[in-house]
C-alpha cells in the first residue's frame, strides 16, 4: 500500500514562496500528474516528495510512514530525473543495476530484475554500452529501467520526456503508460505538456504560483475547470472568457444575449471553441482570422470586442470580416467569479 | 591563413620553450652522459656508488609516499566540503591557498622557527614545564623528527593546490548524479566512492601528477629542516653542482629525478585512465 498524503506543505527560498500550503492525496497505484507552467513549483514539490529538498512546513506521508524526516533511500521511491542522470562511468547494466547492489541483493536476483526490466523497455542490447554511446531516448530508457529495477511502491518523474523529439515523446509516451500500468506502483508524473498530462493521467493535479488549483481526472479538469486559470491553461485553444452583465435573478446578458446562468453579484462566462455551432441566433463574432486544420477551421474573432476562438466544421469558410453567429452549447456554459476566479 | 593561425599565434610561445627549456634541458642530457667530451656512463656509475645516493633516493621516495597520500586524503575532503558550502566559499578557498603564496624555502623556515632548538616548541613545552630544557629536535639522531617536521612543512605548504584543482572538478560533476545515487539508496560513503570519485579520475590525474612530481623534486623545506641530515636526490644535485662543482654527476641526478617524474606520470595515466566513452 503506497498512497501518498501531502498536509500542509509550503516551501520558501529566501523571500521567494514556491510552494504554498499544498494538501494533496495520491491513491495507491494512481498515476498522477502535476502539471502547470514552468517554475509554478512542480519539481519542488517532487523534490520534496522524494527528500532531495525540506519542506519549510507540512508533513510528507507515504503508506502509514510519515517520511518527511527520512533521507531519500529510506522512501521507498525511485526516481527518474529530467536530464537522466544515467551515471556515465556505468555501463547501462550497472546502472540498472545501481539501485540493487546499494541493496546488497544477491548477484543472480540482480541479473533476473536487470534482465527483465531492460527487455520492458527493449534496451537488452544495450547492457553493455556505456551512457555516451546512446542516444537520448535510450537514456531515457535505460534511466526508466533503473527505477522500475528497484520495484518501488512509488515512482517520481521530472518531465522525462521533454527533452525528446516530438515523435520519440509519442512513442515513449504510449510505453511508459502500458509499462506502469503492468506495474504495482504509485506514480507522480511532472510535466508542463498538458497533451501528455491528458493522455497519462489517472488524476491530474493542475498547479499554479506555487499551488494546486485543480486535482482530478482528466475530462473532469478539461469539462469542469475549477478555476478560470485552469480553463485558460488547459486546452488548445483555451478557454473563452467573456464579460456577463446581471439581467434579472440567475439571468446574464453576454455579447447581446441573454443566457440563464448563476445567481450571483457578478459572472463571467466561459466556453471551450469546439463547444460552439454557427446558428442564426448565436453570439455575433466578428471573424479575424481563419486556419484551416483539416478536419475543422479554427476561426480567431471578437465577441463585443473581447478575443473569442471557435473550432468550426470544415465544411463552412468564413471569411476575415464576415460576422458569424455562434451558439455556445447550453450544457457546456461555465460561469467563474470575476472576484476569487473560481468556478460558480 | 585561418589554418595557420594558431600555430602563428603559438609560435612565440614554442620558440620560447625551445630555446629556454628544451635546449638546456639537452644540455643536461648530454652532461650527464659524457665526461671529457666522451660518451660514458662514468657520471652515473660515480653517483650510484656514492654513500649517499641510496639514501637520497629512498628518502625522495619514502617523503612523496608519505606526503602524497596525505595531502590526497586531505584535499579530498577539505574539497567535499569546500564544493558543499552554500556561502562563504570563496573566503575559504583563499584562506586555504594562503600558504601557496608563500616561497618552499620560507615555509621550511616558519617551520625551523617552530622546531628548532630557541624555537616556538621548545619555549611553549617549557613554558607548560613539560620539558625542563630545550630539545635538540633537529639533530642527526632524531632523523624521524626531521622527517616528521618536513611532512608537517610540506603537507601545510602544498595541500592546497590540490584542493583547488580538486574543487574545480568537482564543481564540473552535474548535481543530478549524486542526487540519483541518494534515491537510489547509496550513503555519503557509497556516494563518495562510487560516484564522486570515479567521476573526478581527470582532475585526480592532473592533481596527483602535479603533486608528485613536485614532492620529487623537494628541496627547500628539506635543506632548511634537515640541512644535510636528510638527503633527498635534489639537494644531492645540488651539493654535486655547487659543493663538489661535478656537472657530471649533478646531471645524472637531474636525469634520476626527471626518470621516476616520467614514471610515476605514466603510472598515474594509466591507473586513472577514463575511456572516452565513459566521460561526462
Ligand atoms: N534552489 C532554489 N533556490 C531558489 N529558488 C528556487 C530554487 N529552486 C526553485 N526555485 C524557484 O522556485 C520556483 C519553482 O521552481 P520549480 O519547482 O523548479 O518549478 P517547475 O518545476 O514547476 O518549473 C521557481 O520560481 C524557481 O525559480
Ligand atoms: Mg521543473
Amino acid at each position: 500500500m503506497a498512497e501518498i498524503r501531502i498536509k500542509g506543505v509550503a516551501k520558501d527560498f529566501g523571500t521567494f514562496t514556491a510552494l504554498h500550503d499544498v494538501d494533496l492525496t495520491i491513491a495507491d497505484r494512481e498515476f498522477m500528474v502535476l502539471l502547470g507552467a514552468s517554475g509554478c513549483g512542480k519539481t519542488t514539490l517532487l523534490r520534496i516528495i522524494a527528500g532531495l529538498e525540506t519542506a519549510t512546513k507540512g508533513e510528507v506521508w507515504i503508506g502509514d510512514r510519515r517520511v518527511d524526516q527520512l533521507p531519500p533511500r529510506e522512501r521507498g521511491i525511485a526516481m527518474v530525473f529530467q536530464n537522466y542522470a544515467v551515471f556515465p562511468h556505468l555501463t547501462v547494466f550497472e546502472n540498472i543495476a545501481f539501485g540493487l547492489r546499494m541493496k546488497r541483493m544477491p548477484q543472480a536476483e540482480v541479473t533476473r530484475r536487470v534482465t527483465r526490466t531492460a527487455e520492458l523497455m527493449h534496451i537488452e542490447q544495450l547492457l553493455k554500452r556505456y551512457s555516451g554511446q546512446l542516444s537520448g531516448g535510450q537514456r531515457q530508457r535505460v534511466a526508466v529501467a533503473r527505477a522500475l529495477a528497484m520495484e518501488p511502491e512509488v515512482i517520481l518523474m521530472d518531465e522525462p520526456l521533454s527533452n525528446l523529439d516530438a515523435l520519440l515523446r509519442l512513442e515513449m509516451r504510449a510505453e511508459l503508460k502500458g509499462v506502469l500500468a503492468g506495474s504495482n506502483t504509485t506514480t507522480i508524473y511532472v510535466t508542463h505538456d498538458q497533451v501528455e498530462a491528458m493522455s497519462l493521467a489517472d488524476r491530474i493535479s493542475v498547479m499554479n504560483g506555487g499551488k494546486i488549483v485543480q486535482a482530478a481526472g482528466p475530462v473532469e479538469v478539461y469539462r469542469n475547470p475549477a478555476a478560470r486559470f485552469v480553463g485558460s491553461f488547459i486546452g488548445n485553444p483555451p478557454m473563452n472568457f467573456l464579460s456577463a452583465s446581471p439581467a434579472g435573478a440567475g439571468q446574464w446578458q453576454v455579447g447581446g444575449q441573454v443566457f440563464a446562468g448563476p445567481e450571483a453579484p457578478a459572472a463571467e462566462f466561459a466556453i471551450r471553441p469546439e463547444d460552439l455551432h454557427p446558428s442564426d441566433t448565436g453570439l455575433p463574432a466578428e471573424v479575424r482570422v481563419v486556419e484551416p486544420l483539416g478536419p475543422h477551421t479554427l476561426v480567431t474573432a471578437t465577441v463585443a470586442g473581447q478575443p473569442f476562438r471557435a473550432v468550426i466544421d470544415s465544411t463552412l469558410v468564413p471569411r476575415p470580416g464576415d460576422v458569424l453567429h455562434l451558439a455556445p452549447m447550453a450544457d457546456r456554459i461555465r460561469w467563474f467569479n470575476p472576484e476569487t476566479q473560481k468556478a460558480l | 591563413m585561418p589554418r595557420a593561425l594558431p600555430y602563428l599565434l603559438l609560435l612565440p610561445a614554442t620558440l620560447f620553450l625551445v630555446v629556454f627549456f628544451l635546449y638546456p634541458f639537452v644540455n643536461v642530457a648530454w652532461d650527464s652522459v659524457t665526461r671529457g667530451g666522451e660518451m660514458t656512463l662514468a657520471n652515473y656509475q660515480r653517483m650510484a656508488s656514492h654513500w649517499k645516493f641510496p639514501t637520497a633516493f629512498w628518502n625522495t621516495l619514502l617523503l612523496a609516499g608519505i606526503v602524497v597520500p596525505i595531502q590526497l586524503a586531505m584535499a579530498l575532503t577539505m574539497a567535499s566540503i569546500v564544493t558543499k558550502l552554500q556561502k562563504g566559499r570563496s573566503t575559504l578557498l583563499y584562506i586555504f591557498a594562503i600558504p601557496l603564496g608563500i616561497s618552499d624555502l620560507a615555509a621550511g623556515l616558519i617551520w625551523l622557527a617552530i622546531f628548532e632548538q630557541s624555537g616556538f616548541l621548545n619555549s611553549m613545552l617549557y613554558g607548560l614545564g613539560v620539558i625542563e630544557r630545550p630539545i635538540l629536535f633537529l639533530s642527526y639522531q632524531n632523523t624521524w623528527v626531521i622527517l616528521l617536521a618536513i611532512v608537517l612543512a610540506e603537507v601545510w605548504r602544498a595541500t592546497a593546490i590540490m584542493m583547488v584543482i580538486l574543487v574545480a572538478g568537482m564543481g564540473l560533476i552535474p548535481k543530478e548524479y549524486g542526487e540519483a545515487a541518494e534515491v537510489f539508496g547509496a550513503s555519503r560513503w557509497q556516494r563518495f566512492t562510487r560516484v564522486t570519485l570515479p567521476m573526478l579520475k581527470p582532475s585526480l590525474q592532473t592533481a596527483l601528477i602535479l603533486r608528485v612530481i613536485l614532492a620529487f623534486e623537494v628541496f627547500a623545506v628539506v635543506v632548511a629542516l634537515g640541512g644535510t641530515q636528510f638527503p633527498v636526490l635534489m639537494s644531492e644535485t645540488y651539493q654535486w653542482q655547487f659543493t663538489m662543482q661535478d656537472r657530471g654527476v649533478a646531471a645524472a641526478y637531474a636525469m634520476v629525478i626527471l626518470g621516476i617524474s616520467v614514471a610515476f606520470t605514466l603510472v598515474i595515466l594509466r591507473l586513472l585512465h577514463v575511456p572516452k566513452e565513459a566521460r561526462i
